[in-house]
């Protein structure tokens, strides 16, 4: 506590981040159902095909979130019945999937579809670097567990509810009260827990970084 | 203390360390293009900012750009309006733009190095994870999300938690008709497409050493599949003879005041990394894919694993994988058909792949009911082609030379591979419906690809007479 309160008043924020409100704070930590998708290396293409890259936005990506997983064809009419997020038994804002969730494209446009379709947690047993950044950058949080606690997790039944506690770094089996404990540094968590945004810790350190750009010659 | 190639860099660019949490990395370059840019400008023009340092932007268009008649206004909407977007976003903020009818645009890893930005033991980064890309010149180079570009455009500076350090060396020589993306292939297929996630890594070793730029290249491009935060390769005498005279490298004194600097750029000899591995270059054969991810790769005359024979880590997906490419555990890959051979994208497009492809198949034809489509990697490289001749090469094989871009690699543009169909491509990712919905990718070395095309089916390229037997 003692030093993230002390990072907290480092990081010097200032007022106008474009960033999503803090979804993660207070004491009793986030409760969820999930949607398990039970699948190995995960990549950004099948998050969101590079077909809807075209889009100089960041609205609307949700829709296509696993696109070509979820339809035949690209067909909307034709959903796949076997796909998790098709299935009406799973719900929740937090999606459980198999080890090195996110690797490939650097597409910050994962993140979009996930936090657009309304996830904000992602528990994996394993994530690959850069999705990990833009997931936190968009306000969705990386819960990377053991993988015998994630499988403990897919074992479960489709109405048990996660807690997910960012201020203890905590994520609970509510019906068991098994728990795994998951890192994050702290100053992504400050960032997470107050809705700070990169930039603005950047853009206050300005006189520094022009310091070390004379210095350097 | 002795340190590494990475340390070295990386401890020359830290502007500041935030206690118990990352870096503030400095970074030299800033490549952008069409796709991962235009929310980073909207997020400044929102803050009221301007780019900080523009002259270190390049900026290109490449993924979304259509890879034939380029003269021509775009025809599909979205894709025009993102490449004017660039254009806007680039004239606003006093960007050097490569666009789309200059003689220098192309694939942002092609032209980085070709014009000469690249160099060693710099910090270089873009919104496209092929960045690793530029770590064949001894820099720290990674692939950035949208956030982050913004956070670059505004400060040009990062934060980042230093990664750990890997090495892998490749010792000895390489057999004929083996070149450097048989090297990444390998070694994927050993390490996993998760191998390398957390870490930095270091390619070595006397293989390593004696590659062309434009292998070594292809092995940093690669880096990523294994998940790496970037790849790296010491600079050498190769490298330096390779930036020299390039159209934006050092000249003059500044060329000297650098070359003494990037020679000071390797690990020392007693280095610690957190992880090493060792390979032969004697053991890689010419290899291919036959799964989803790029770790799924064999040699061309193995058969495609059982569910016995499989490392661990792919052992789950395997079923799925092989459904999902039409293919049967402990087959034969060799001798698979194939519908269309794509040579191109940051992987292998450069000049000398298309050289090594059109020596190769000089006087050869393709076979009849398959589609050649060599993309170039840069206008300097095309230009280059048909300077050498080698687009008369292609069209008497009855190969179709386009214009530059990442086309098929990722099948943003119109360039998609038809659902159900096998394409043998020498880009650096077999993930489903990558190269279009439904599309089954195998990856491979040009050269591979190369024979495939003659033959219409997975051919092991040593099978095949090669007027040039000249090594990437």
């Amino acid at each position: 506590m003692n030093s993230t309160s002390k990072l907290s008043n480092s990081i010097k924020h200032s007022q106008n981040s474009g960033n999503p409100e803090p979804s993660f704070g207070g004491q009793g930590g986030f409760v969820s159902r999930f949607v398990p998708v039970n699948i190995e290396n995960i990549d950004t293409d099948q998050i969101i095909p590079a077909r809807f890259l075209k889009a100089t936005t960041k609205e609307g990506f949700g829709k296509n979130l696993f696109r070509d997983w979820k339809y035949e064809n690209d067909d909307e009419s034709k959903p796949k019945a076997d796909f998790p997020l098709n299935q009406s038994q799973y719900a929740g804002e937090i999606l459980v999937a198999g080890k090195n969730f996110g690797c490939g494209s650097s597409r910050e446009h994962a993140a979009w579809a996930l936090a657009d379709y309304g996830f904000k947690v992602v528990v994996s047993s394993f994530f690959a670097d850069i999705f990990r950044n833009n997931a936190l950058n968009n306000g969705v949080l990386p819960v990377q567990v053991s993988e015998n606690f994630l499988q403990k997790i897919f074992s479960l039944s489709n109405e048990e509810t996660l807690t997910v506690n960012l201020e203890k770094q905590t994520i609970t089996i509510n019906s068991t009260g098994e728990s795994d404990f998951f890192e994050i540094n702290s100053y992504k968590k400050t960032c997470l827990l107050n809705g700070y945004d990169d930039i603005d810790y950047l853009l206050s350190i300005k006189e520094d970084i022009e310091k070390f750009e004379t210095q350097r010659g | 203390m002795a340190k590494t190639l990475f340390e070295k860099i990386w401890e020359k660019h830290i502007v500041k360390t935030i206690d118990d949490g990352p870096s503030v990395l400095y970074i030299d370059r800033h490549f952008i293009h069409e796709v991962t840019s235009p929310q980073a400008f909207t997020g400044l023009n929102n803050r009221g900012i301007k780019v900080f340092r523009p002259k270190q932007v390049v900026a290109t268009a490449d993924h979304n750009v259509p890879t034939l008649n380029q003269h021509l206004p775009i025809k599909e909407e979205l894709s025009r309006k993102q490449v004017e977007t660039l254009v806007k976003n680039c004239t606003e903020h006093n960007i050097e733009l490569f666009g789309l009818g200059h003689p220098f645009q192309g694939i942002v890893h092609v032209i980085g190095p070709e014009l000469g930005v690249t160099q060693p033991g710099m910090t270089i980064v873009c919104g496209d994870s092929h960045t690793s890309t530029h770590g064949a010149f001894g820099s720290i180079a990674f692939g950035i999300g949208t956030s982050e570009v913004e956070m670059v455009m505004a400060t040009q500076c990062l934060l980042q938690s230093k990664p750990k350090l890997m090495r892998i060396t490749v010792d000895g020589e390489l057999s004929k008709g083996v070149v450097s993306k048989d090297i990444v292939l390998y070694i994927l297929s050993k390490i996993t497409a998760s191998g390398a996630t957390g870490y930095a890594v270091e390619f070595a070793g006397s293989a390593i050493r004696s590659l062309s730029m434009e292998a070594r290249m292809t092995i940093c491009n690669m880096s990523i599949e294994m998940g790496g935060r970037c790849g790296l390769i010491a600079a050498d005498e190769t490298t330096f003879e390779y930036i020299k005279g390039k159209p934006l490298s050092p000249k003059g004194e500044h060329w000297e005041k650098s070359l003494t600097y990037w020679k000071t750029l390797y690990s020392d000899k007693d280095a610690v990394f957190d992880k090493e591995y060792h390979f032969k270059a004697e053991d890689i054969e010419p290899m291919i894919t036959y799964g989803t991810n790029p770790g799924m790769g064999i040699g061309v005359t193995e058969t495609i694993p059982t569910t016995e024979t499989i490392n661990e880590s792919d052992k789950s997906g395997l079923s799925k994988s092989l459904a999902y490419m039409g293919l049967q555990q402990g087959s034969a890959i060799k001798g698979q058909k194939i519908d269309y051979v794509f040579i191109g994208s940051c992987t292998n497009s450069r000049i000398e792949d298309l050289r090594l492809v059109a020596a190769f198949v000089k006087g050869k034809k393709k076979a009849d009911d398959v589609e050649v489509w060599i993309v170039p990697g840069s206008k300097q490289v095309e230009a280059q082609a048909v300077k050498e001749g080698i687009d008369k090469i292609f069209e008497e094989a009855g190969f179709m030379l386009r214009q530059p871009g990442c086309s098929a690699c990722l099948g943003m543009n119109e360039d998609k591979i038809p659902a159900g169909k096998y394409c043998i491509s020498t880009s650096n990712r077999n993930f489903e419906g990558r190269q279009g919905a439904g599309a089954r990718t195998l990856l491979a070395s040009p050269l591979t690809a190369a024979a495939a095309a003659i033959t219409g089916v997975v051919t092991d390229p040593r099978s095949l007479p090669n007027p040039s037997e000249g090594g990437l």
